[in-house]
């Protein structure tokens, strides 16, 4: 069974594209789960949702237990079931464990979530009064879990936020994938029982300011910035920067595209940014990729999604230049690659091969090569989780690990959270 | 709203209704500090007995009972009393009361003579024993004799029960597998309980194994009779509660079948004061404690209801003997079409086992004929999606030609 509305439906529409279960839907799916002991499912949960008791409780009819459950341990739970790679996380354990076919989870987490949206503040704790002062620099998912999970630890934070409005890259998910209603009521809920300064810009290279008023800072700022691509011709008209264009397009601005345009990257911005450029009027998307299909860091699930919708993909292919004519972009000079010895990530590293120029004819140029993050104090250092070199700083989110899933950035958000608590003894 | 899942049965405060069940999930000092930990408000002891009386098990003891494609329907088992030793029960309830105080600790026993039982009632009493329950419907062992089974006999033990005890309300267990329950339980409250516990498992074989032609669960080629438990004897336990609590005024504790807390609050709709579990203990761990009383709080507090006294036995007037019943109510077969998953087996039914008022239509989606419908509700049983066929109450009689 899909869940997906038809091909010609997602056309022109930013409508969701997946619908939510119906209730005997849910039902008849919860009933196939078999509660295992030691859940591969909950183990996998980087938020550690507790997935068998939820589905129980949707088999039992108490669907509010349910989505309480999941809120308690991860707030954004509506938007985590919608842009979860779950088919690498929760429902990853559950195949491995032997199912055939692994229980729809995500889409047991959206019935759930979406069914008591309206109770979900019951989960929120007061705001946390009784010990310490803890900075939060970023109100993105991670922030904001982390300042809730201190919160329920009885500790006050202060979450700083540079932009006017919280939420982080939620605001840059395309509205099929995410429904600004449904991020959007999940961050209210999250700041709603949080101390939130917005519009207070953070510099994190210089912390000190910050630690002489904080027992403790946690940093979740994310990558933000936009990597820039060091070829000529992106000074043109019709080259887009891929996050901007996405966050325009969430908050309900529908640029016109027309023609081919091609994207640049091969991560799940590129992929968002091709279905986006295809719903605005795009005949064609193509996905410019230096790599191989395999080296992509898109999830497999949903480069085949959009492979489904036509977006069109060129891999092996360096960008050398943007063409211009009168100023707007009349193509994009691609050069052949050949996958040379492995880097730092194990990855192959593309190889130009000389003599392959060509030029692929394209309206339009959006650029998504990956963000890189703000710069942090000289030494600061951090591997793997939330702790640094200084032992009143923490990471969490897109800083620390350099980009994953929000549900990563949940639970890297409630672990700082957690260590501060331990700090404070 | 503020939910108090608290109850009072017999006198005896329970934190919530939740208790376990006479069963090897209360036949050792760590599994039940285990529970009361998980958030069981009590347990009844595994049932024990006095030192003379043999306990000599058989293994294997249970067999599941496969209902369709369910893997559990019922468990099925040919278990006997406590292997262990009444000075160990002693003991174990004296550290329970101790570490648990806000816990209710039930002992459980059965005997043969008048001086076993009352030396049972004394010991476990002077132990701390909150309440005791006397297993007098156990339908293994014994020679498969079961002293509930018979009101003179019920009413004679549990006198002496009741003499013998100075403090503990004291709660008969009840078979189903009697013509007439009431009649048992009146003779207990007779004989002075203070409460009854209904239902024991219903006396059943689990099935043969066809290549072997053993009955199951095999002893070494050969099996015996024994109790049924588990989702499949609810609806059993369900009927004895209601019967009893319409007829009967002693605290009822409901046991049988019970696995969700939805199962929970039938049994209180129906008149239950406590809820015993064991099947579904055994299969999911103490753990399903917290869904339990986390689904039966959200429900109380959806209907408007802030203790589960208030929920108590509001099914029970809905309940009348059949002659009661309204002739002229009809209703007929309303078919969602948007869940229809096609696969005619309403249908089928309709035709050979109501009134043939179903048809398959176009693009394969089952059209009812209103005239012939008489509201049997086959229809809304065999079909696979829950809410798909309702029954909608219409005007005008429900087209009886029986005779009168």
């Amino acid at each position: 069974m899909s869940l997906k509305i038809t091909r010609s439906e997602r056309r022109g529409s930013f409508e969701e594209f997946r619908r939510t279960l119906h209730p005997h839907e849910a039902w008849a799916e919860a009933s196939r789960c078999l509660g295992c002991y030691d859940a591969p499912c909950r183990a996998s949960c980087p938020a550690g949702v507790d997935v068998p008791g939820f589905i129980r409780r949707i088999r039992t009819g108490d669907v509010l237990g349910a989505g309480l459950l999941i809120r308690k341990a991860n707030l954004f739970g509506g938007t985590c079931a919608r842009v979860c790679p779950a088919e690498v996380l929760c429902e990853k354990g559950c195949r491995d464990r032997g199912m055939a076919w692994p229980i729809a989870i995500a889409a047991l987490q959206r019935f759930a979530c979406d069914a008591t949206i309206q109770a979900a503040a019951r989960v929120l704790p007061p705001a946390g009064t009784r010990r310490g002062r803890v900075a939060v620099v970023g109100a993105g998912p991670a922030g904001l879990a982390a300042a809730v999970e201190l919160a329920r630890l009885g500790v006050r934070a202060v979450v700083y936020e540079e932009k006017e409005r919280p939420g982080g890259m939620l605001a840059a998910i395309p509205p099929y994938r995410l429904p600004r209603r449904v991020w959007e009521e999940e961050v209210r809920l999250a700041s709603s029982s949080v101390e939130l300064c917005l519009g207070r810009a953070v510099a994190l290279e210089d912390l000190d300011g910050l630690l002489a008023e904080h027992d403790a800072v946690i940093l979740a700022a994310g990558m933000g910035e936009p990597q820039g691509l060091e070829i000529p011709g992106t000074e043109l008209e019709g080259v887009w920067q891929a996050l901007p264009l996405l966050v325009q397009v969430q908050q309900g601005a529908r640029p016109r595209f027309s023609g081919r345009v091609a994207v640049v990257g091969g991560g799940n911005v590129a992929i968002d940014a091709a279905c986006t450029v295809l719903r605005l009027g795009a005949e064609e998307a193509v996905v410019v990729y230096r790599r191989q299909k395999a080296d992509m860091p898109a999830w497999p699930s949903e480069v085949a999604e959009a492979e489904e919708e036509g977006v069109q993909f060129a891999w092996r292919q360096a960008p050398v230049r943007i063409l211009g004519e009168g100023g707007r972009v009349v193509g994009l000079e691609v050069q052949e690659t050949r996958p040379g010895e492995p880097d730092a990530s194990g990855r192959c590293r593309p190889v130009a091969v000389p003599g392959t120029e060509r030029v692929l004819p394209v309206q339009a140029v959006v650029l998504a090569v990956g963000q890189r993050r703000q710069r942090v104090p000289a030494g600061l250092t951090w591997d793997g989780d939330v702790r640094t070199s200084h032992p009143r700083v923490f990471v969490a989110g897109d800083l620390a690990s350099g980009g994953a899933t929000v549900v990563q950035a949940v639970g890297e958000g409630k672990r700082a959270a957690q260590a501060v608590w331990q700090l404070l003894g | 709203m503020a939910v108090d899942l608290s109850v009072d049965f017999a006198g005896v405060k329970f934190v919530n209704p939740f208790v376990v069940a006479a069963s090897p999930s209360s036949d050792r000092l760590e599994l039940v500090g285990r529970s009361f930990e998980a958030g069981w408000a009590g347990s009844v002891l595994k049932t024990t007995s006095v030192e003379k009386e043999p306990v000599d098990l058989v293994f294997p003891i249970m067999a599941g009972v496969e209902v369709e494609e369910k893997r559990l329907g019922g468990l099925f088992n040919i278990d006997l009393i406590s292997e262990r030793h009444i000075d160990e029960i002693e003991k174990d309830i004296r550290i329970l009361k101790k570490e648990f105080p806000d816990r209710v600790v039930i002992g459980s026993i059965m005997a043969s003579s008048r001086e076993d039982w009352v030396e049972l009632v004394r010991r476990l009493e002077d132990a701390g024993a909150d309440i005791i329950e006397c297993s007098m419907s156990c339908p293994q062992g014994e020679g498969g004799s079961i002293p509930v089974a018979d009101p003179v006999l019920t009413e004679k033990v549990t006198r002496w029960i009741k003499e013998a005890a100075r403090r503990a309300p004291v709660c008969v267990k009840l078979t189903p597998n009697v013509t007439d329950i009431v009649a048992v339980a009146r003779a207990a409250q007779a004989g002075g309980a203070d409460a009854l516990c209904a239902i024991d498992t219903v006396k059943a074989l689990a099935g043969v194994d066809l290549e072997t032609e053993e009955p199951l669960p095999s002893v070494g080629g050969k099996s015996t009779w024994g109790g049924l438990s588990g989702p499949a004897i609810k609806p059993i336990a369900l009927g004895c509660v209601a019967e009893l609590a319409q007829n009967v005024p002693l605290p009822i504790a409901g046991v049988g079948g019970i696995t969700t807390w939805a199962d929970a609050a039938e049994f209180i709709l129906l008149g239950a004061t406590t809820l015993q579990l064991c099947t579904a203990v055994m299969k999911y761990g103490f753990g399903i404690i917290e869904e339990l009383c986390e689904g039966l709080a959200f429900y109380l507090e959806r209907k408007g209801l802030s203790t589960v006294a208030q929920l108590r036995g509001r099914a029970l007037s809905r309940l009348v003997p059949h002659e009661e019943l309204s002739r002229t109510y009809k209703a007929v077969s309303s078919i969602d079409h948007s869940m229809c998953q096609k696969d005619g087996l309403c249908v089928v039914a309709c035709r050979d086992g109501a009134y043939g008022a179903i048809t398959l239509g176009p693009d394969r989606l089952p059209l009812v004929d209103e005239e012939k419908c008489r509201g049997c509700g086959l229809c809304t049983a065999v079909c696979p999606v829950p809410g798909c066929i309702k029954l909608r109450p219409v005007a005008g009689g429900n087209g009886r030609k029986g005779r009168l």
